[in-house]
Order: structure tokens, then sequence, then C-alpha cells
């Protein structure tokens, strides 16, 4: 178990988001968190990666509580995350994109008295990321000139640059063509041989398909977990996401 | 797609081969302009270019609207003026003075507005210079409305008589390019660049470990440093140091220089600087009222050229032709 989370609550002025939710991510795992719209999966990630500060409840990494960790210290520590809204940075180029993320781990980061240049020892690096995706061929255009898929695809690299050990995805194939679901399953497959992967998914298919294990939330509380047979075959579950059966 | 990839780099080199042309003919044209010109108008557009490519740094390249600039740049005018008027400090001490004293400003507002983004982080650096500009107005060694006036320009390195203008041109000039290089330097180096990623998206830089905070405080010192630099630069030039500069009036204009120039360029702030001061110095003799001709440039640049001069001409195809931007 890389990351845990114990009775983890969060408030917003009256309104329970999150509401004891238990949660366990294992090494070499892909952990699917599930749910209709307004369950809470976004507020989870931001408690799991101190975006957001918890009313109550308790957050382990690698046996260290990081209930109070600041998150950019959290991301430091190897939990990296991803956002719903591709986050990258849009006026620097595919490859100045990766290289940002390669520089903290590269020591290149407050020079300010040394040229950009320096940072050419990156490039081989970035574009062994950026071949792994298939983004190899546009590392010169602008990040905000790709496709919505591909600025996926690069967001993804970019967290992958940082190689943590534990990834938390927030709908990475959101708005996705076939062609780049497919292949980024298969990367999230590689990636979680070695590192815990925690994702939200509105995909059941690739849900099915990728996750090892999966909890589904309602209203900010766990509704059932257990591998996709369990709860695909959960009746509350079955309610939760097409309404009530009246038959 | 080599090929592409060739034409842009033959293009970029281009671009910077008529970049460097650029440069060299401005730099001619600082060296022969005092002979022209009148020095001191001149040295006033060089100290206003300087704080504004300060600002710019803070704005332009971090993403972080300062309306409290005045502080640091009328703020180091005292402390070089009084330094150098008081202490009888020669003058490259009073300016580094000055640069320290802007920095340490800088470091105590930036801790306290860093902690809020956008329109907050504007009004907490508004309140905190308003706070400065009240202690110059109140306190004995501003010398109140007076201001600290008749400041020895004094002799460079014990030797080289700066009250001669055209020697105290050239210790500007060289000031100047110093403190520009500075700022191209920060631009274009591995923290300038985890700079820009926070400008870009700060969530997203906070997610791949990088302490915001404290690269954003950095940017802010160094930026008051720079103002510090040119206010310190322009107490010598015209010998006083008054509340003028500490006005709130002060940081608004050096948003119109920069706005005008180009945020997140290198040479916008310098153009801007250059036609507001030239504006001002021809508008101050016909007696037409100057902030009303300001007000109109900066409701049209809002409206029709929103990227600013150097801005849009980047933007511009003309500029693609020449290579100043990869068109892939």
């Amino acid at each position: 178990m890389v990351l845990s989370a114990r009775d983890l609550c969060r408030d917003f002025g009256g309104f329970t988001a999150v509401n004891n939710v238990n949660l366990d991510v294992h090494h070499a795992k892909v952990h699917a968190l599930i749910g209709p719209n307004g369950a809470g999966k976004t507020t989870v990630f931001n408690l799991l990666t101190k975006f957001l500060q918890p009313t109550s409840g308790k957050i382990t990494l690698l046996d260290h509580d990081i209930t109070k960790t600041s998150p950019a210290r959290v991301a430091r520590m190897g939990l990296v995350r991803s956002f719903q809204i591709s986050a990258i940075f849009p006026h620097l180029t595919v490859l100045e994109n990766i290289r940002v993320a390669l520089q903290r781990p590269g020591n290149l980061a407050i020079q300010f008295w040394l040229p950009l240049g320096k940072l050419d020892v990156l490039n081989n690096r970035a574009m062994e990321l950026l071949e792994s995706v298939g983004l190899e061929n546009e590392y010169d255009s602008q990040a905000a000139d790709l496709s919505y898929g591909r600025k996926r695809v690069l967001e993804i690299a970019t967290t992958l640059a940082l190689d943590p050990k534990v990834l938390l995805l927030d709908e990475p194939m959101a708005g996705m063509g076939g062609e780049d679901v497919s292949m980024v399953a298969e990367l999230i497959r590689e990636v979680a041989k070695t590192r815990a992967v925690l994702m939200v998914e509105h995909n059941l298919n690739v849900v099915a398909d990728l996750c090892d294990y999966i909890t589904v939330l309602q209203r900010g509380e766990i509704l059932a977990e257990g591998d996709y047979a369990t709860v695909s075959n959960d009746e509350r579950v079955k309610v939760a996401y097409m309404g009530t059966d009246h038959d | 797609m080599t090929e592409i990839t060739i034409s842009s780099e033959t293009r970029r080199q281009s671009a910077n081969r008529i970049q460097l042309a650029l440069l060299a003919v401005l730099m001619i044209g600082l060296l022969i302009a005092p002979f022209v010109l009148y020095p001191v108008f001149l040295m006033k557009v060089l100290c206003f270019a300087l704080f504004a490519s300060a600002f710019n740094l803070l704005l332009g390249f971090t993403g972080l609207l300062s309306f409290g600039h005045a502080a640091f740049f009328g703020g180091a005018a005292y402390f070089t003026a009084h330094a150098v008027k008081e202490w009888g400090v020669p003058p490259e001490a009073g300016i580094l003075l000055g640069v320290v004293g802007a920095a340490f400003m800088g470091l105590i507002i930036g801790f306290f507005a860093i902690r809020r983004q956008g329109i907050y982080f504007a009004m907490i650096t508004l309140a905190l210079s308003q706070m400065f500009f009240f202690f110059c107005l109140q306190s004995n060694f501003t010398k109140g409305e007076d201001g600290l006036q008749g400041v020895p320009r004094g002799h460079l390195l014990g030797f080289i008589d700066l009250s001669q203008p055209l020697n105290m041109y050239f210790f500007v000039l060289l000031v100047f390019v110093v403190g520009i290089f500075a700022v191209w330097r920060i631009v274009h180096s591995p923290f300038g660049m985890i700079l820009r990623s926070i400008r870009e998206n700060e969530n997203r830089a906070i997610s791949l470990g990088y302490s915001v905070s404290l690269y954003k405080l950095s940017a802010f010192v160094m930026s008051a440093a720079l103002a510090g630099l040119a206010g310190g630069l322009k107490a010598l030039v015209f010998q006083f140091a008054t509340l003028t500069d500490v006005t709130w009036q002060m940081s608004g204009e050096v948003i119109l220089m920069t706005l005008l120039g180009g945020i997140g360029t290198i040479f916008g702030p310098i153009l801007g600087a250059t036609f507001i001061v030239t504006l001002q110095n021809y508008l101050s003799t016909t007696g037409f009222p100057v902030t009303v001709i300001t007000g109109i440039i900066f409701i049209i640049c809002v409206l029709l050229f929103r990227r600013g001069i150097v801005g849009e001409f980047n933007a511009s195809r003309l500029a693609a032709k020449l290579g100043f931007r990869s068109k892939n």
C-alpha cells in the first residue's frame, strides 16, 4: 500500500462533499474511482494531492503522514496528478512543456544566471518521453496548437516525466479520439507495472479493461468497491448509474 | 518533418541575426544620442525604460500585476539620495544602497502579496505602497513635501566627475544596459522558464513539485531590486528625490508604459517608456493636459492593440516573414 486515506471528510460551508472515504492504493495496480457527476471524485483527488485541505481524516503516502503537507511537497515525494481540464503550459513548445517537468529533478530550476541552452541536456530524455506517447513530431509546436486529445497526451507525458511513485489521473481519456484512447490505455498499463495508479474515468470499457480495483463514489460516500465483476453486479451501483428500476 | 524542422531552425537563426543587427543600431543610436539630444531628457527615458522593464519582469514573464511598483522606484530614489547627500557615500555605493533597500521592501511587500492572486494581489501591493507613500509624506528623512533636494552626483569610482552631463549620461547608459541584460538573462534562464510555466498554469507548476510561492517571491524581489536600480539612478540624474516617484500615479504610469510597448517582450517596455516620456516632455511645454492624452492612449491601446506595439509587431505577418516567430 503506497497511498491510503482514512475517514477522509471535506465540508464546503455545511455541504459535505466527501464523507468518510477510505481508500488504499497499491503498488503496481490500477485503481479506478468512478461515480456519477458530482459524486466527489475530483474533490477526493484534490484532497489526496493536498490542493484542498481535508476537514478531517488522515492521508498517508509511503508511510509518511501527508495530511498537512503542501501540494508541491507532496508532488516532490512522488505523488503526481493530472487535471480534468488539460493542464499544459499553452504558450510553451511541446518540448518545453516536458522539460519544465524535468528541470526540478535535474536541478535546473533556480539558476536565473544561466542561459536557456543549459536546458538542452534534458532534451534527450524529453524526446524519449515524447516518443513514448507519439508526440515526437510536434516537439516544436506551441502546446496551445495541439488538438484536444493530443494536449491530454502531452499532459500525461509531462506527469510521467517526474517518474512518480503514485500517479493520479483525473479523467485521462476525456475527449480523446479512439486511437488516442487505446494508446493512452496501453501507456497506463505499461507505467502501472512499476507504480501505483489511481484514476477517475467515465469510460467503463476502459475501466473494465484496465483497472484492477474499483471504488464507486456517490454523494461523497463510498457506495461499493471491488473488482469490475463485483462492482458491475452490485444493485446499488446499477441504480446509481441507471436510475431507479421501476419494474 | 525534418525539412520543416530545418527551415524553422534557419528562420530562427535569421531572426537572431536581424535582432542582433537591430540591437547594434540601437546601441550606436544611444551612443550618438547625447550629442544630438538633451542628455537629461535621454537619461530620464533610460531610467523609465529600465523601470518599465523591471516591472515587465513581473507582469509579462511571471503573470503578476503589481500596482505598487512606485514604492520600489521612489523608495530607492530616497535611499540613494539620502545616502549620497547625508552620508556622503560615492554614487555607485548610493545606488547599490537604493537597490538593496528596494529589494528589502520587495521582500516585505511581496511576502504579503503573493498569498493572493489576480486583483487581490494588485490590491495588496497598492495598499502597502500607499502605506509607504504616507510614511514618506510624514517622516523626517524624506523632508515631506519638499523632498530631498540638491543631491550631489559626486565622482564615480572617485575620479569620474558625474556633474559633467556626458559623463553622467554614459554612466546611466552603462547601468541601463546592465539592467536590461539582467532582465534578459533572468527571462532566458532555467529559472525564467519556471516563471513562465507559473504564468501559464500555476496549478500545473505546483503539481510538478514547484514551490510556486518561492518562485513568485524571488521574481518579485528581483523586479523590485531592478526598479530600485532605476529609481536610484533617477535620483542622481535629477539630483532630487520627491513624493512624485512614490505616488500611485507612478505605479499606474509604469503599467501604461509596459502595456503600450508590449508586455512579455524585452523591447516593449523600453519603447513604451520612451514614447510616454517623450510625450510628457513635449506636452509639458504646450500647457495641454498630459493625463488626458495618456488616458486616451491607454484606451486606444486596450481597444485596438492589446498586445502593445512590439507585441503586435511580433504577431504580424512581417515578423513571421522576418522569422521572429516560427509559423508551425
